[in-house]
């Protein structure tokens, strides 16, 4: 089978570990990433101002693209793309005086009624794919790989495009335990990592990510995993100057779920992009899983 | 916190503008705290956004502008997630924040942010940094 693919910016660069990985994942479940032509940036995050409609038209422009080729799915591996994406789409589906407002501003595109339905890789994995069909698949399993769940803030949150429950979901843990891993049950699972505040009030992310940490480690985590470059980044790559400030921390190796995918689906690890995570995930699964 | 509700105090326009850019409608909080109690950034935040729903209700422009709680907010949605009212919450924060940006005013200087994380952090960090705190 054939989905549309909308990779956005990061994926391209900081985050081409998530990117690289999902491709030859979903590869092995025969499904193959078609990737959106003409793509643009979708902004990052929704736009909350009522009266601020300049900042949607970025995401329509690329759900429009993806009407235009044909598709009536859009498939996403990055948790903020995907929820200001599906954001988006909501106004043109229920909100007429917006969606005609942005119709009528973009004369040179074809109208978009909110048709295309995005979705995230997880709940494509659930709900196209199924975790039986996952399962199958599986070469390698991650046996006795005990790993916490990073859902973040853009999944699941706010309900109306949330792909699980807001306060008890469940599909990034039938994720893991179809690739054989087991899945670490603890409190701030659906934390928020601080995202941008790394940038502006460093010390406020800090404090979150320990508490994920510590919540995580505390549970019996080897590991977490995440979805989002952001998270990533402040739970992942920013670890080893934040163990320095926090005492007692505990140091916790940090994956993509698209590499825990293709490493399980049999793919050469060397081929994944660990270099750009923290330096003990490689090493990690070589120790309780390739090893 | 004793508030002290006076003419000059309650801003209208501000309540006005407020109502228009959040689309919320702030006097249905009744202040049961759950967005505190569930809010990730309340220990480096000099109030709390019950705090700030309360301020909003009352149209205390002033009050809210002269601490960080709104710039601390990332946007999580844990708050609406859990109102028992149902009010989207981070609407009602941006809706303060871009009152103060729409004053030509930026929070978050982009020469200012170090070098070295502006070189490793991702895009998404950098985007979302800027469109929360610039104008």
């Amino acid at each position: 089978m054939k989905i549309c693919y909308y990779p956005g910016c990061t994926l391209k660069t900081k985050a081409r570990n998530l990117e690289t990985a999902g491709i030859e994942a979903l590869r092995a479940l025969d499904v193959e990433m078609e990737e959106l032509e003409r793509w643009n940036c979708c902004g990052v995050v929704f736009s909350l101002a009522d009266d601020d409609l300049l900042h949607l038209l970025a995401p329509i422009r690329d759900l429009i693209r993806v009407k235009d080729a044909g598709h009536d799915k859009v498939l996403t591996l990055c948790s903020m793309c995907y929820n200001t994406l599906a954001r988006s789409n909501l106004v043109m589906r229920h909100n007429e005086e917006k969606r005609d407002t942005i119709n009528t501003f973009m004369e040179e595109e074809t109208d978009y009624f909110g048709e295309v339905e995005v979705m995230h890789l997880l709940n494509f994995l659930r709900d196209e794919i199924g975790w039986d069909r996952v399962k199958e698949q599986v070469k390698v399993p991650l046996k006795g790989l005990k790993m916490a769940t990073n859902y973040g803030c853009t999944l699941t949150r706010p309900d109306e495009v949330g792909i699980d429950s807001a306060e008890n979901p469940t599909v990034f843990e039938d994720f893991l335990a179809a690739l054989g891993a087991e899945p670490v049950h603890f409190p701030a699972s659906t934390d928020c990592c601080g995202t941008y505040q790394v940038l502006g009030n460093p010390e406020a992310a800090d404090d979150a990510v320990a508490r994920i940490i510590t919540s995580a480690t505390d549970h019996g985590a080897e590991a977490i995993v995440s979805s989002c470059p952001l998270c990533e980044y402040n739970v992942g790559k920013r670890q080893a100057a934040l163990l320095e400030k926090k005492d007692g921390l505990k140091e916790l190796p940090s994956f993509y779920l698209t590499q825990l995918m293709a490493v399980a689906f049999g793919a050469d690890p060397e081929t994944l992009g660990f270099e750009l995570n923290h330096a003990g995930s490689l090493p990690l699964l070589k120790e309780k899983v390739l090893g | 916190m004793t508030l002290k509700i006076t003419d000059v105090s309650h801003d209208e326009e501000f309540m006005r503008k407020l109502h228009e850019i959040s689309g919320e409608d702030v006097s249905k909080c009744m202040q049961c705290g759950t967005c505190t109690g569930g809010c990730p950034m309340t220990d480096k935040m000099d109030g709390t956004p019950r705090q700030i729903m309360l301020l909003s209700h009352y149209g205390m422009k002033d009050k809210i502008s002269a601490d960080n709680t709104v710039w601390l907010c990332a946007t999580c949605n844990t708050c609406y997630a859990r109102c028992p009212r149902g009010i989207e919450i981070p609407k009602v924060m941006e809706a303060i924040r871009q009152l103060k940006l729409r004053e030509n005013i930026n929070k978050v200087e982009p020469n200012q942010i170090p070098a070295e994380i502006l070189e490793d952090a991702p895009q998404i960090a950098i985007v979302s940094c800027l469109r929360k705190n610039t104008s």
